[in-house]
């Protein structure tokens, strides 16, 4: 039998049979593993919460001929727990772990950059130093460029004029007035000012931003994201701002307003 | 693959959880070989549960009628509402004797990776069973796994400013598992120990 071991991050997980689960588990240096926890529901497993979502772990597994097989688990960091106490930062903290197995395309097919990026998002997520609506923009942005998929943000991304008038997501990102399609978005100055910000990573300048170019800056990226997934993260529709945690009081009960545009 | 209704049989039965195609194949070929007396006896069970059974019109769980045995019965404790993800989560807390109060079964937990968030869950009912202002305790014992957690902070965050004892199952049942595989001992003792939240 073959034994490999690696660090990852736990994407998912989905029940099988009586008390087993399938782990989805983006690795450091194996990429994405689908892998069998034994008797992970039960109570008394040795695996206990270690391999749940989230989850930072130093793992080993055992070939399979058709899934490979949990042997071993430590956890290294458990970010779900903390998570879990921040409904907001929670439902953030998961439209990251669907992006980032959807965005990791072959299973096993090794991609250090995503796995870094996704671990440096969570970490900055539970620090709770931005705010999240911000980290999770900032991941998308880097995780799409690190897929190849970067939106131009500097240049028309058809002709290269420096004169941006809009931005198109068919396009590739900002246009100039020349090459912009129909429809094309008018973002504001400012709004792609901050998708610059946060796909360089440059917080002291993101921080500052304003509310309504926040808004403004995750519905393109939102929208972005979602045309270049075939499929669309799911759970984006329920990914809830800080700012817009219910009230009790049952009349405005249920009116969650969901944060990005589907 | 197996001639028609063999083949039916074992399609139909590996749709089942947890059930796979190999076992399938068994339970198919144990239907075939069992006494057609019993086969008959089994037929009509699954038939007559879609048309008998129900889900209780106050607290979701199934009920032989309109509302469950439970909501029926004068001698619970009409303050305290206790919140579980399923209808399997009432009996394994009715066995431990420790809870004297009512249920509510809110049909799952959150799960925005599957598409189901708190609007898919039976949230709103539980808030108008609240509206009257009998009830003083939830005792929120949903899954000790990171759903279960993550739907108890966001039911914590909505009921604390109504006033109300918001309380969490917490010491002894071990994280990561589901609660109905909790034994008795110990979901007993974490319905002892349940902790109040601070949201
Ligand atoms: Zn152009
Ligand atoms: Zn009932």
């Amino acid at each position: 039998m073959s034994l490999y071991r690696d660090e990852g991050v736990v994407l998912r997980t989905q029940k099988l049979g009586e008390a087993d689960r399938i782990i989805t588990i983006l690795t450091r240096r194996t990429g994405r593993v689908r892998a069998v926890a034994k008797g992970v529901r039960r109570t008394k497993s040795k695996f206990g919460g270690r391999l749940e979502p989230f989850s930072h772990v130093d793992v080993q597994f055992h070939t399979g001929r058709t899934l490979d097989v949990v042997t071993q688990v430590e956890v290294l960091h458990p970010y779900g727990a903390r998570l879990a106490q921040d409904y907001p930062r929670y439902t953030t903290g998961i439209a990251m772990l669907e992006t980032a197995e959807k965005l990791t395309v072959g299973e096993k097919e090794p991609s250090l950059r995503q796995f870094l990026l996704l671990v440096g998002g969570l970490r900055t997520l539970v620090e709770n130093t931005h705010e999240a609506r911000l980290i999770l923009d900032a991941y998308f942005l880097r995780s799409l460029a690190v897929a190849g998929y970067a939106p131009s943000l500097d240049k028309c991304a058809r002709c290269g004029s420096e004169h941006i008038r809009g931005f198109a997501i068919v396009a590739g990102g900002a246009v100039c007035g020349a090459c912009r399609p129909a429809g094309a978005a008018t973002p504001s100055a400012e709004s792609l000012a901050l998708m610059r910000s946060l796909l360089r990573g440059d917080w002291a300048a993101a921080d500052v931003s304003q509310s309504r170019h926040r808004g403004e800056c995750s519905g393109l990226v939102a929208a972005y994201l979602q045309w270049h997934l075939e499929h669309g993260i799911r759970s984006l529709r329920h990914v809830e701002r800080e700012s817009d945690a219910p009230s009790s009081v049952p009349a405005s009960f249920g009116g969650n307003p969901a944060t990005h545009p589907a | 693959m197996y001639e028609g209704v063999v083949q039916s049989l074992i399609d139909e039965l590996g749709l089942l959880p947890g059930v796979g195609p190999k076992s399938a194949q068994r339970i198919a070929f144990h239907i075939l070989s069992a006494d057609p007396a019993d086969v008959r006896r089994l037929a009509q069970v699954l038939t007559e549960i879609k048309d008998k059974v129900h889900f209780c019109r106050i607290c979701g769980n199934v009920a032989a009628e309109e509302e469950c045995r439970i909501c029926r019965d004068a001698r619970r404790d009409p303050q305290v509402i206790c919140v579980v993800e399923e209808s399997k989560d009432v009996v394994a807390i009715e066995k431990t004797r420790e809870f004297r109060g009512r249920y509510h079964v809110l049909g799952g937990a959150i799960s925005p990776i599957e598409g189901v968030g708190p609007d898919d869950l039976r949230i709103k009912e539980l808030m108008k069973r609240l509206a009257d202002g009998e009830v003083t305790e939830v005792i929120l014992a949903t899954d000790p796994n990171l759903e279960g957690e993550a739907t108890a902070t966001y039911l914590a965050r909505l009921l604390k400013p109504m006033g109300l004892k918001v309380t969490r199952l917490a010491s002894g049942l071990p994280v990561g598992g589901d609660l109905e595989y909790a034994d008795e001992v110990t979901l007993g003792r974490a319905f002892e120990g349940r902790r109040l939240l601070d949201v």
